[in-house]
């Protein structure tokens, strides 16, 4: 009966294996939350989720397959064990327990209304009138799987509540985004090689040189290996990147502060880049974009932030930057294009949800940079395709 | 069924509040003896936990603090060919007993240990991404073998793993589906309560209603560069007790912010926006 559980976690992308399954099982044949369904979901979460990012979704699964706990036959032995109130622990065989009715939902709304008709006075305890205590499936602190409960207070608080609560919304990988969680994709760029002082022993040839040397100890040292990523991030600016101002300067402040690459450097355009890329938000400070291209080395990786939504002639034409004074003699395309042949590893992150990225020019761009959303998933995929040799 | 005794074996400490959740996990990874592995954000207890286990259920702890440059064999064992090579050109020692140039790491002493203990793998992420996985075996198994002496290593009582991390790296699947995983969430302000309780049972209670409220009030401000975090805020108390700060003041105004923000970004920030002038906060925006 579990295995729809296990089927339902794969459903939600949450990713199991055969391996964690069978973790679990024999942690409930060691009678492990055996008792207490809140008990399994903090046992199947720590056993079956690997990652914080998949407790949402888990939480999602574990509602899908526990919800209906009142009414589905095929888990009445759960819900029986479930409902048990420590303390009121009634004094029943589990085959008495079993022989408790089972009745669907219709049907107990509709006894309900009746008893609630019918009864006249406060009833506690017993089997079939609305009250406390007792068997009947209506009132409150009493024991009838698949009740109502009228009044008083929940004793447990039920791991389908928990599940419901869905604490871990923003802990999803393909939602949000915080400093922190960049930085962790960022990491990921790394080109590994040996660089810097000597100061690794490299044992192996130690003991060559030593044997050679008729066993006069001699000390051989290599470089350690580090990361040689170089990283070029142009960030566009103004108008309709306000909107993603907080997002990108967390990407920003991320890159930036994750002093793991080699170099790290950092230009701002708007909307399109042209002739100039300018070192600072207000435009002012600007380098010739040309000049960049020749002392930059090709094996740079290259981040373009932006929404790639402007007017098509600010792409494709002469003279088409927003800006009067810029007077661009290439169009922006040419521009582009250029980056994209100097620079052998290029991204196109774009903060506007992908359902948008079927404007004109935010296609155009993308038929020349790999595209992807603003979003850690999307950074990781980015960061994986600026790794990969080609 | 009824849950056996030994299963609720760590219930916190004095000193220490556990959340259901993760007394669950803890007890469910001692049980099926598999590794803990611990993540959250920084400050929210995470190695401390191994120690209040250890504390807990009167074991001895190993620590074995993992940095960028551990490579798992450093764990097991050490051979210091270095020594041997010494050694052996200036000839004060017998070379030829391999056995005292092997030295035992972390994972080695616990595995050798004559009762059973808890081993801390602190923020196994710094390492290389590969690192966890060369340890699988060795934590499967619970021993491994020193080709050099041809000597295998055995646990005598198989080690309560606890493995912290702050993922900083993605850890291999391999490893991840031999875990017990926690993720220990940040605490809310109830259980925050006690955790303050528990460190300054003499504080007063309108000032810890206040701390509170300010704390919670900076936690959600999301422009933070480094919110701050439960060890923050017990300084903060410590501090605010030290300097006889009233409840009413606190109220009002945060003293010793710098306790609680250790980021200049985050200082300036917070002034901006609390002194809301256009100026400060153009010369906030400016940086970017």
């Amino acid at each position: 009966m579990f295995t729809s559980f296990f089927y339902t976690l794969k459903k939600y992308k949450v990713p199991v294996s055969i391996t964690e399954w069978m973790a679990l099982i024999e942690a409930l044949n060691q009678g492990y939350a055996w008792s207490n369904l809140t008990d399994f979901y903090f046992l199947a979460r720590s056993l079956l989720v690997k990652s914080e990012t998949f407790y949402d979704q888990y939480d999602l699964a574990f509602q899908e397959v526990f919800k209906g706990i009142e009414t589905p036959p095929e888990i009445r032995d759960e819900v029986l064990e479930w409902l048990k109130n420590p303390l009121n622990q009634l004094p029943f065989s589990p085959e008495e327990l079993a022989k408790i009715k089972q009745l669907d939902i219709e049907e107990l709304l509709r006894l309900f209304e009746e008893r609630l008709r019918e009864q006249r006075e406060a009833h506690h305890g017993g089997s079939k009138w609305i009250g406390t205590g007792g068997t009947s499936p209506f009132g409150h602190s009493g024991y009838h799987p698949g009740g109502i409960r009228v009044g008083g207070e929940s004793r447990n608080r039920s791991a389908v509540k928990i599940a419901a609560e869905r604490r871990f919304k923003n802990y999803r990988s393909d939602l949000t985004l915080d400093v922190r969680q960049i930085k962790v994709a960022l990491k990921k760029l790394r080109h590994l090689s040996r660089i810097g002082p000597e100061d690794e022993l490299d044992l192996e040839n130690t003991v060559d040189k030593t044997s050679k040397n008729a066993g006069d100890l001699e000390l051989v040292w290599m470089r350690s290996r580090q990361n040689a990523a170089k990283l070029l991030l142009l960030m566009d600016v103004g108008g309709s990147m306000d909107l993603h101002i907080t997002l990108c300067s967390r990407l920003f402040s991320a890159a930036h502060s994750t002093n793991h690459f080699k170099d790290l450097q950092y230009y701002y355009f708007h909307n399109c880049i042209y002739d100039k890329l300018y070192k600072d938000v207000e435009r002012w400070d600007s380098i010739v974009t040309s000049s960049l291209l020749l002392t930059l080395p090709g094996d740079y990786k290259v981040i373009i932030v932006g929404d790639a939504s402007m007017a098509t002639s600010e792409l494709i034409a002469r003279y088409g930057s927003i800006h009067y004074h810029d007077q661009n003699e290439t169009p922006g395309i040419e521009w582009l294009k250029r980056l994209s042949d100097h620079f052998s590893h290029c991204v196109w992150i774009n903060p506007d949800n992908p359902s948008y990225w079927n404007h004109l020019t935010v296609a155009t761009i993308k038929h020349l940079f790999p595209m992807y959303p603003l979003t850690v998933e999307g950074i990781e995929q980015a960061v994986q395709k600026l790794v990969v040799k080609h | 069924m009824i849950k056996t005794p030994e299963f609720n074996k760590f219930a916190g400490t004095n000193k220490y509040i556990v959340s259901p959740a993760l007394q669950n996990a803890v007890n469910v990874a001692i049980a099926l003896g598999r590794p803990l592995l611990v993540k959250g954000e920084p400050g929210t207890g995470k190695t401390l936990l191994a120690h209040n286990i250890a504390l807990g259920l009167s074991k001895k702890l190993i620590v074995w603090n993992v940095k960028s440059t551990t490579k798992a064999r450093d764990g097991l064992y050490f051979y210091d060919t270095v020594q041997r090579l010494n050694d052996a050109r200036f000839g004060d020692r017998d070379i030829s007993d391999i056995q005292q140039y092997i030295k035992l790491g972390k994972l080695g002493e616990a595995f050798i240990a004559p009762e059973q203990g808890v081993l801390l793998i602190d923020e196994v992420d710094k390492a290389d991404i590969e690192f966890p996985n060369d340890l699988l075996n060795e934590l499967d198994d619970m021993s491994f073998y020193i080709p050099e002496t041809k000597k295998t290593i055995t646990a005598q009582h198989r080690p309560i793993v606890i493995v912290t991390s702050n993922s900083e790296k993605e850890l291999p699947d391999a490893f991840l589906r031999r875990c017990v995983f926690h993720y220990i969430e940040f605490p809310d302000s109830e259980m925050m309560e006690q955790i303050a309780r528990v460190h300054f049972p003499a504080v007063e209670k309108n000032l810890l209603k206040d701390v509170l409220k300010q704390f919670y009030f900076l936690r959600q401000i999301d422009e933070f560069r480094k919110k701050p975090s439960t060890s923050e805020l017990l300084d903060w108390v410590q501090a605010l007790i030290a300097g006889g700060v009233s409840p009413g003041k606190v109220e009002k105004e945060i003293p010793f912010l710098g306790v609680l923000l250790k980021k200049e970004a985050d200082v300036e920030y917070f002034q901006a926006r609390s002194s809301g002038t256009q100026g400060a906060r153009f010369k906030f925006y400016k940086q970017y």
